[in-house]
């Protein structure tokens, strides 16, 4: 886990009024955006819990929507954001429910365009968050550093491929996070590293075989 | 330093202050030099004094229409008729009360720890420092200061009302404050301690019931209460008025308090001011507005 630092007491420095609720909100939307890599024709939000009751009075909305359109956490045309210029060329719509197995601050995000996508994610508390789930896969993404995201096929020696690679270019892997659909399906691997990986690399394990995609996506940086 | 006792230990040893010691620490865990350190911590102040000139000039109210123009109010009245307790008292109640509602309303704020207790720490620094004239680089000496009180106490409690009521927001902000305080009017890592610890040991079991669950009543105006109080708190200690009680003892009974506390009173509106008559009516006609 990591520690609380120095810097965190004294951060972020954001649009209000709530970190977990504007800023978290905002961090969500931008890391979806990072995962899906450009801005979605259309996008659809279900709030849950405490997002969708009192995520209005706290422009849970408007950071989310803001995110995904790359605004950072400290962004003033946040506030604003229902009638700024960057939102006219997107679709949005919002969705509020109850769910007790959900996390009190969690949020879907579907996402169209290109292609399609399914995240899900929380605002943990203090501005932090995480992305818990991509398409069919559980994840853990918290945007606190740069990860390298693969779907594959289940089968030995993947991990350990992957790995490697990474080994190669002398890079440390802070976190490992696994799933699977079921047994020689398809699985995912997150792996959050320190330091910056190359775009090679990102092409290398693109063209292993019996990997089904890979993107890279770079740690928030408020 | 995971305690109290560890940074005084090693400031007393290593005759630092406690602004070199937090500085050289985070410097080391992020590898990165002191000057990028002061560097990031000279950005936050920055926000804090634009957050404060941005929040001194508006009166616009905040989405749910609760709370916004309290600033404007306090200004018109010094404006006829001054403080009994004189300008610097003054300008802390404006200054938290401009952070906080630029918070409330979506403007740009430092949160210090968090976003609902963002006004205190500001207020005091740019108010004493201002009065004072304390220097760019001591503002930054006292936010390291503040910043190395908050960051220990996290390790014990996690720094969100939902964990722990606002004793561990406005509550830990005011024992920032204190130390921030301590530190400029030259404290001894000894009085600074001690302020927070007489801060802090005075919000214990400050509960988090904010009406309609928003980030408005009370958190506003607990701001400037908060940022007094922590003045109270450094200069009592610099005249070597002492807690009898240690910091790091007074963290483990905000700690146990906080653990001990109903979830109904920790941030969820469940009871409290939120579950009042007009607590509640409040919160109807909120929703039902939208």
């Amino acid at each position: 886990m990591k520690k609380t630092t120095l810097f965190d007491i004294i951060s972020p420095i954001m649009i209000g009024p709530s970190s977990s609720h504007t800023a978290g909100a905002v961090r969500l939307g931008l890391l979806a955006r990072h995962i899906y890599k450009e801005t979605p024709k259309s996008v659809k939000f279900t709030l849950y819990n405490s997002y969708a009751h009192t995520g209005k009075g706290h422009g849970t909305e408007k950071g989310l929507l803001a995110g995904i359109l790359g605004l950072d956490v400290d962004d003033r045309r946040i506030k604003d954001i229902f009638n700024s210029d960057l939102a006219k060329n997107i679709e949005y719509s919002f969705k509020y429910t109850d769910n007790i197995k959900r996390h009190p601050n969690a949020v879907d995000i579907e996402i169209d365009g290109k292609t399609k996508m399914f995240l899900s994610g929380d605002s943990v508390g203090a501005g932090e968050v995480a992305i818990r789930k991509i398409n069919d896969f559980s994840v853990k993404l918290t945007g606190r550093y740069n990860n390298l995201i693969l779907v594959y096929k289940d089968k030995p020696g993947m991990i350990s491929k992957v790995t490697y690679l990474l080994q190669r270019e002398g890079i440390n892997i802070a976190y490992l996070n696994c799933d699977r659909n079921a047994k020689g399906q398809k699985a995912s691997m997150v792996i959050e590293i320190d330091g910056d990986l190359q775009s090679a690399v990102e092409t290398v394990i693109l063209h292993m075989p019996d990997v089904y995609f890979v993107t890279y996506v770079k740690k928030l940086e408020n | 330093m995971d305690t109290f006792e560890q940074l005084y230990n090693y400031c007393i040893s290593n005759n630092k202050t406690i602004f070199e010691a937090s500085q050289e620490n985070m410097a080391q865990e992020a590898d990165i030099s002191v000057e990028e350190v002061r560097n990031f911590v000279q950005k936050s102040l920055c926000a804090m004094k634009e957050a404060i000139s941005s929040g001194i000039k508006s009166k616009e109210l905040s989405m749910s229409g609760m709370c916004g123009d309290d600033c404007f109010k306090i200004q018109q009245y010094y404006k006829k008729q001054h403080s009994m307790f004189g300008d610097l008292f003054e300008k802390i109640i404006e200054y938290a009360l401009a952070t906080s509602e630029e918070n409330i309303r979506m403007g740009k704020i430092v949160a210090c720890p968090t976003a609902g207790s963002c006004g205190i720490v500001p207020s005091t620094l740019l108010a004493v420092s201002e009065k004072f004239n304390y220097s760019n680089s001591e503002q930054i000496n006292a936010l390291i200061t503040a910043g190395e009180i908050g960051r220990i106490i996290s390790i014990k409690v996690a720094l969100a009302g939902a964990v722990a009521g606002c004793q561990a927001e406005c509550g830990v902000a005011s024992a920032m404050s204190a130390a921030a305080i301590c530190q400029l009017q030259g404290g001894s890592v000894k009085q600074i301690l001690n302020a927070s610890a007489l801060a802090l040991k005075n919000i214990l079991g400050l509960t988090c019931d904010p009406v309609a669950g928003l980030v408005e009543v009370p958190c506003v105006k607990r701001n400037p209460f908060l940022a007094i109080h922590s003045i109270t708190a450094a200069e009592l200690s610099v005249a070597n008025v002492e807690s009898k009680i240690p910091l790091d003892e007074v963290v483990d009974a905000m700690s146990q308090t906080g653990a001990l506390m109903s979830p109904m009173l920790k941030e969820s509106s469940q009871a409290g001011l939120a579950t009042t008559k007009t607590g509640l009516d409040i919160a109807n006609n909120i929703f039902n507005k939208k």
